[in-house]
């Protein structure tokens, strides 16, 4: 058979890919405090734990507020790059852009010391705003790319023939562009999200004393009886993660269809 | 007059571009390169009592690269993130290779797809699980002893640099995947009908045809791997153990811990200046390859 001992590797390193990920529910649903095999026997305790903490809570709705925050303010500057990068040529287009990339392969502690240092100097205090300041900073890249493929897919005769019948520039985007660029907007909003949500470093840095959902879980890993929770929190966050990524992939997907272009897959 | 040249400014496609960049470029500029000057800055001032004092020294970049404690993790930093490299981009090639070239076009996506969920997990609890799976009692373990390969628990493989390596491994994979799989697809597949026309073995034609052509996506995956691996922090705290920390838990005890802004901008920017010479050395040794076919 074509290709049997690469189906085979596949197939071995997607099991390696997973492994984790099929432990979470494993031990979120077992009956005993301590994370280790063999299995107790089946509860729904830890859930029920999870529902009855204040300080878990908190910490949720402190990172949706900087999810949803980051996420819109970093496919704002996102729309304005990616269009500005497929539409025109421009002087120091290379280096603004790759300043603007930057942080995609920048290590992200480097991100968050050098903006504590700043921020602290200016004399800011620390709040989900300057973590937030940090999250749109490290999303617009994954914005940018995937607002790229969607601008990129965009017939410029569209635009040609919007001017041609006398729309203006700003009528034009809003009735033209917009529209077909929505799809990727949409997936942009989703996985700038879905990277906030998860993003630790920074808000370990930036956050001062509130605590994000991250941090929250991070600082609960030094208690051995917390983690069941964690387990079960975490079984919660991959379900709504799946939800997210396949509506995001769904509307990029879309969003080529619509534009008319060709599907070369994946979200970077 | 200034306003004629200033509407005709506006006209312009140039002009249409910065104005439209504008808004990112500034966040950016503001944001990141102006925090990135100032902890270049701070690595050369004088640490105070409670306040950096604005003499300038070269002392915080002797103390980060004579110190034994600060050079061994530095040194180990380098190792690992370049361990972690090498397997994740040896393991993902076969990957990429096969979703590029044995899998039907209308199933890429849906792989690719399901390479990348993992990735979108929370990366905390992902690390966490690591150590369930790799710990004394773990999965490894347990099922080891269970199938009466081992006798006793393995030590090696948690709290020491190889736990960290296979977690980074796992961590990075996807990124791993994406550039070569964007690489092999541009292959243009009459190339390896006419290498093998040619006389040449599937073998050969891989060798001499595919992998040259891979190459750029494979420096993109070794790159986008290396750099942010010296810089990760949660997976050498939680799996290291104190043989396995690394470059970033050396600059947040720095700044969070011992209040030491100067030395930890020293220690962060000579890891970031390590990151990029090898990265343009790896990229100068491979730079034939990058040449596109203009």
């Amino acid at each position: 058979m074509k290709g049997g001992w690469f189906k085979v590797y596949a197939i071995v390193y997607l099991v390696f890919l997973y492994a984790p990920i099929i432990l979470l529910p494993m031990f979120a649903f077992n009956d005993a405090t301590i994370i280790s095999f063999p299995l107790t026997g089946f509860s729904t305790r830890w859930f029920e734990e999870m529902l009855d903490k204040p300080a878990l809570s908190l910490a949720v709705k402190n990172s949706l507020f900087i999810a949803v925050t980051s996420s819109i303010l970093a496919t704002t500057l996102g729309v304005f790059a990616a269009r500005a990068s497929t539409r025109y040529r421009f002087p120091m287009k290379a280096g603004l852009m790759g300043l603007i990339m930057l942080p995609l392969v920048l290590p992200e502690i480097i991100v968050a010391v050098s903006l504590l240092v700043v921020l602290l100097g200016l004399g800011v205090s620390l709040s989900l705003w300057t973590v937030i300041l940090g999250h749109v900073l490290i999303c617009t890249p994954f914005c940018i790319a995937i607002l790229s493929s969607a601008f990129q897919s965009l017939d410029q005769s569209l635009e040609e023939a919007a001017y041609d019948l006398g729309e203006s520039a700003a009528s034009t985007f809003r009735l033209i562009i917009l529209p077909l660029v929505m799809p990727g907007i949409i997936s942009s909003l989703l996985i700038s999200f879905t990277i906030s949500l998860d993003e630790f470093i920074i808000a370990f840095f930036l956050a001062g004393t509130e605590p994000t959902l991250p941090v929250y879980i991070f600082s609960q890993f030094r208690f051995p009886q917390a983690v069941p929770v964690i387990m079960a929190l975490g079984t919660v966050l991959v379900c709504l993660s799946i939800v997210l990524l396949t509506i995001a992939e769904y509307f990029r997907r879309r969003g080529i269809a619509k534009a008319g272009g060709k599907d070369t897959g994946g979200f970077l | 007059m200034g306003q004629s040249r200033w509407s005709k400014l506006r006209q312009t496609e140039a002009a249409n571009g910065l104005l439209m960049i504008s808004p990112t470029a500034i966040y950016a500029l503001l944001l990141l390169a102006a925090p990135l000057g100032t902890i270049i800055l701070y690595s050369f001032l004088t640490d105070g009592y409670l306040e950096i004092i604005r003499t300038f020294t070269f002392a915080n970049y002797i103390e980060a690269w004579t110190n034994e404690l600060y050079r061994s993790v530095m040194i180990r930093s380098l190792g690992v993130s370049m361990a972690v490299t090498a397997v994740t981009v040896l393991l993902a090639f076969p990957i990429a290779y096969f979703v590029s070239f044995h899998v039907a076009p209308s199933k890429k996506s849906l792989w690719l797809f399901l390479i990348t969920i993992p990735f979108w997990t929370s990366y905390l609890i992902r690390v966490f699980l690591w150590k369930v799976i790799l710990g004394y009692n773990g999965v490894i373990n347990s099922g080891l002893l269970g199938l009466g390969v081992i006798e006793e628990p393995l030590t090696f493989i948690l709290y020491n640099v190889n736990s960290v390596v296979i977690t980074l491994a796992h961590a990075y994979a996807p990124f791993a995947i994406l550039p070569i799989f964007v690489a092999l697809e541009k292959i243009d597949r009459s190339l390896l009908e006419a290498g093998q026309d040619l006389g040449e073995s599937k073998f050969m034609t891989f060798l001499r045809v595919t992998l040259p052509l891979a190459m750029p996506g494979v420096i993109a995956s070794v790159l986008i791997v290396f750099i942010p691996t010296i810089g990760d922090y949660v997976t050498p705290q939680l799996l290291g153990g104190p043989e396995g920390r690394m470059v970033a838990n050396l600059i947040q005890l720095q700044y969070l811990k011992l209040d030491n802004y100067p030395l930890g901008s020293a220690i962060a920017v000579s890891a970031m200046v390590i990151v990029t010479i090898v990265s343009l050395v790896f990229v100068g040794l491979n730079r034939r390859y990058l040449r596109g076919p203009k």
